[in-house]
């Protein structure tokens, strides 16, 4: 005999504590496989549970662009995405640029044109750069205020921004790639 | 963000299927906007139904000798498709025009059809709103509307469309291509966003279940002569306070057909076949490009912030125009 108190009882529980869902990324060369609820974004689970804290919060809304990193090569906004939607994705953040103690090219150009101040955006920035490399659209300085836009710097250090991303493009030809 | 549930779906009956059984559930894509609504607690979908594996990831040409854009297909990817880019720049120009280059990475293409006004009212869940709560009331009307509309509004609702690529989108007569439990169907561009009226809840003419599949562009792109001109607080990643999207088709110093739709001023696209109309056959004149201006705008009306709008729209047509006219 169905007990109605009991029925909606846990009808009103289940919707509230969905399962988790197993999933695989490959973070910087590593494969990892995961146990995501629907709602962690990839910043979320970059951060909290593979401890990967290059990648910053900080508007957490899109708006920003602190939490740039790359999936499948392309930049995106790792606060708007769940990590449930990209399994089988390869992601880089700022931890898996450089090879050993060899800078990435941007990385190298951003200390060499010291293209920031207190840091917090720099890693969405280079990230952010090295997808605007690959997306080969840039041909003037402009092109690169116009397609760096979606990353702000509080500290305003966008013209050494701007110099170090020129840098890089001379040294790689606008490849993106070290 | 609410606890929710999560299914991927396989196929686009699939997905439908899973809308219909459960219409407190969301269709999710690219995400840029949901999620962001998500965060605000305006949007609290019980469930999301990822639509990204579905097949509607091409550009396709069409037997009319037009392009379809398939609904998945990114915002970047769109914009930067070399038949896009050849036969409809106007196109091109718009989406490169909205966002930043991560949103457009992530936005697809039905997704952008489908996002929500960005009036400061409707994202603040602590205040009320005629869009989320249907009769709660209209803030922005008596409030800092200086980003609202000034086209279509209603005693309801002064929210405007934030998309830039629906405005080339309207000035190309573009079809818009859904399919939903009882079958598929075309909805002509000017008929798919809706204005406010008394039920300023409903952003678009879909129904419930359905989902969007594809964005069909029409043969002609007005690829000879054409502007996508915006006017934002910033140079860049800002939304429009006023944009046009001005096709032209030239004979010589004259107009042979003449395509206009505003952004930044309404609850969708903002067109006017008469001002169109008043176009053809028309020298490419200031005097008839004002007068095509007034038309368009004819009946605007500010809410006090946003009074400058209605002389900026119509100034902006006619740059518009003007810059359409000059390309060579």
């Amino acid at each position: 005999m169905s007990n109605p108190v009991r029925t909606l009882a846990t009808e009103a529980i289940t919707p509230l504590v969905p399962e988790k869902s197993e999933i695989t990324l490959t973070v910087n060369g590593a494969v990892k496989r995961l146990a995501v609820a629907p709602w962690t974004s990839l910043l979320d689970l970059l951060r909290e549970q593979l401890n990967l804290t290059g990648t910053k919060k900080g508007c957490d809304h899109g708006q920003c662009g602190a939490c740039t990193v790359l999936v499948n090569g392309v930049r995106i906004n790792s606060c708007l995405t769940l990590a449930v939607m990209k399994d089988g994705a390869e992601v880089t953040t700022i931890e898996g640029l450089a090879a050993g103690d060899t800078l990435h090219v941007l990385q190298q150009a951003f200390v060499d044109h010291d293209a920031f101040q207190c840091g917090y955006c720099t890693p969405g920035q280079i990230c952010s750069a090295v997808g605007l490399l690959r997306e080969g659209k840039v041909r003037t300085a402009d092109d690169i205020r116009e397609l760096m836009s979606g990353n702000i710097c509080r500290c305003g250090a966008y013209p050494n921004i701007v110099a170090a991303i020129q840098q890089a493009m001379r040294q790689d030809g606008g490849g993106g790639e070290q | 963000m609410n606890n929710f549930s999560y299914t991927r779906a396989d196929d686009v009956a699939a997905a439908v299927r899973a809308m219909s059984a459960e219409q407190t559930a969301k269709f999710i894509a690219g995400g840029t906007n949901l999620l962001d609504l998500m965060k605000e607690n305006v949007a609290r979908p019980s469930r999301l139904i990822d639509i990204t594996r579905l097949p509607l990831h091409t550009i396709e040409e069409t037997a009319a000798g037009g392009l379809r854009l398939g609904a998945l297909v990114t915002n970047a990817d769109t914009a930067y498709h070399a038949q896009v880019e050849a036969r409809y720049p106007l196109l091109s120009a718009a989406i490169l025009a909205g966002a930043s280059p991560q949103l457009r990475n992530m936005a697809t293409n039905g997704g952008n059809l489908l996002q929500r006004t960005r009036c400061y009212y409707f994202y603040d869940a602590a205040v009320p709103c005629n869009k989320r709560e249907p009769g709660a009331g209209c803030p922005a009307r008596d409030g800092y509307n200086r980003i609202h509309a000034i086209l279509g509004t209603s005693d309801q609702c002064i929210a405007t469309h934030p998309s830039d690529m629906c405005v080339a989108l309207a000035a190309l007569e573009a079809v818009v291509h859904v399919t939903g439990k009882n079958g598929g169907r075309a909805i002509p561009f000017a008929d798919f966003h809706r204005l406010p009226g008394d039920t300023p809840h409903r952003d678009t003419s879909l129904q419930a279940d359905e989902l969007v599949t594809a964005i069909e562009l029409p043969a002609r792109g007005f690829a000879d002569h054409y502007t996508y001109l915006k006017i934002r607080d910033r140079q860049s990643y800002a939304f429009a306070l006023v944009s046009v999207a001005a096709a032209l088709d030239m004979d010589g110093d004259h107009i042979r057909e003449a395509r206009l739709a505003l952004g930044g001023v309404a609850h969708k696209p903002w067109r006017d076949t008469d001002a169109e109309a008043l176009l053809s056959g028309k020298g490419a004149t200031p005097e008839n490009f004002q007068r095509a201006a007034a038309v368009l705008t004819r009946g605007a009306r500010g809410f006090g912030h946003n009074n400058f709008k209605i002389e900026l729209a119509q100034r902006v047509v006619v740059r518009a125009l003007q810059l359409a006219v000059a390309m060579k």
